[in-house]
């Protein structure tokens, strides 16, 4: 089966470490935080300057000067700190920020990275996601292994104008965990009841299964 | 104005000078920390061909989406644009120029136009189709592009107080670009929630210090909530 949006945010949770920074992207990426094991203590960069974000505000605690990169109302956490955009990006653009998950249209073997625009389609802009590529050395791309027609999104090149060159090593998807290593794409887990041939199949650019791939395990 | 006093009691004094054809660059993300009442003057004035900065283009009927409703904005730099109507129809129409930046390299752009730093090199970019045409250096093996600072005829900010003297401070995440914005004006006006008496700031925590502003109003905003966002109490 393939993995649902909760068990994908679960599967990355299982990555994050005791005292890390991380920048969670819009969609799957968000729901991370959700699943941030216990004793496990982490800090959620929010790109518009705060390091340190909170739970979603009660009612009452709603104000419009505190808000996440996605213009929703948040609130701080005790040791929460608020800075300026260009501070905000030194910390990305500088490599401070331990582990960034962002989603993505296409990947390929090179490590590129598409998830900005579709040519022909109504152009919304990049927002931080190039300056998050390109600063980060920690970086978990979680996306749907193929479109809804089945054409892969793990490509050989990708298609799409690029977020960022070379960046992307880690991908997950609703099939897999891989690496991207020396132009390939490394079969490193498979989903619960997904074989390998479909993530074979299901793969356009190079890839390397080893000899055993476990399946993801969840608690 | 005199001095170091750099209070002024309208708005239409706090923009005055304004022409059509300049460039303006204003604080704010997404409608959090907009000089709400700026725009509306830059509005009600109705200079034309404005080149625009600034993070976001706000929303249909406020913030800088004001500015769109007579065509007001020639050209405008922006790292995202997607909440507003009006302006995807105008940018389809070709009635606006979009030149689409990083969102980091929007905020060093404007802080390397207020610090005399006339371009600088990031990693931002490079291969993408922001880098096309753009010179690129390696430095350590790695691909940079030349990016060049901003510069502004008129800069407007919103902070939480200030002083006279133009010191500011700004409130949680209404921050974002408003301190960059306000080093990089020729002109740098700054609207607050309140005027407060010189000392009361204690100078250690001053965020946008006085020598970058040109003039402050003390005003009253309606700071619209964009995602107005809840966990149930």
């Amino acid at each position: 089966m393939a993995l649902t949006r909760e068990q994908m945010a679960q599967r990355v949770a299982q990555e994050l470490k005791d005292g890390f920074y991380v920048n969670l992207g819009i969609g799957i990426p968000t729901l991370v935080a959700n699943y941030v094991p216990e004793g496990i203590d982490v800090m959620l960069q929010s790109e518009n300057g705060l390091l340190g974000m909170g739970r979603f505000p009660t009612e009452d605690e709603v104000d419009p000067d505190m808000i996440n990169a996605g213009k929703q109302t948040v609130t701080a956490r005790p040791g929460a700190a608020i800075f300026d955009s260009a501070e905000s990006f030194a910390m990305i653009r500088g490599g401070h920020v331990d582990l960034t998950v962002l989603g993505a249209f296409e990947v390929d073997q090179e490590g590129n990275i598409a998830s900005w625009m579709v040519p022909g389609k109504l152009i919304k802009g990049m927002g931080g996601a190039m300056d998050l590529v390109a600063g980060a050395e920690n970086i978990i791309c979680t996306m749907t292994h193929a479109s809804k027609h089945g054409e892969s999104k793990l490509l050989e090149k990708c298609t799409l104008p690029l977020t960022g060159a070379g960046c992307i090593n880690r991908v997950l998807t609703d099939l897999a965990y891989l690496e991207i290593e020396d132009g390939a794409f490394i079969l490193k887990e498979r989903a619960p009841g997904v074989s390998v041939e479909e993530i074979v199949e299901k793969t356009a650019g190079k890839l390397i299964v080893p000899d055993h791939v476990p399946e993801m395990t969840f608690d | 104005m005199s001095g170091f006093d750099k209070r002024v009691y309208s708005y239409e004094e706090a923009m005055a000078g304004i022409e059509s054809g300049m460039t303006l660059v204003a604080g704010g993300f997404g409608l959090c920390g907009i000089p709400e009442n700026l725009i509306a003057e830059v509005k009600r004035r109705g200079v034309k061909d404005l080149t625009v900065i600034s993070n976001n283009c706000g929303v249909d009927g406020f913030g800088l989406g004001l500015l769109l409703e007579d065509k007001q904005i020639k050209r405008f730099y922006a790292s995202y644009v997607g909440e507003n109507a009006l302006f995807e129809q105008q940018m389809l129409n070709d009635e606006i120029e979009v030149i689409l930046t990083p969102q980091g390299t929007l905020a060093e752009k404007m802080r390397a136009g207020g610090a005399g730093i006339p371009a600088f090199y990031t990693a931002t970019g490079y291969g993408t189709p922001i880098g096309e045409g753009k010179e690129v250096r390696v430095f350590n093996g790695r691909h940079y592009i030349l990016e060049e600072a901003f510069h502004a005829d008129f800069a407007i900010v919103k902070g939480w107080k200030a002083d006279r003297y133009g010191n500011v401070v700004y409130r949680d995440t209404a921050q974002n670009f408003n301190p960059l914005a306000a080093t990089c004006g020729k002109v740098t006006v700054v609207e607050v929630e309140e005027i407060v008496e010189p000392g009361e700031l204690r100078p250690d925590q001053i965020h946008t210090p006085g020598i970058f502003v040109d003039r402050i109003i003390q005003g009253t905003f309606e700071k619209r909530i964009e995602k107005r966002t809840v966990r149930e109490g």
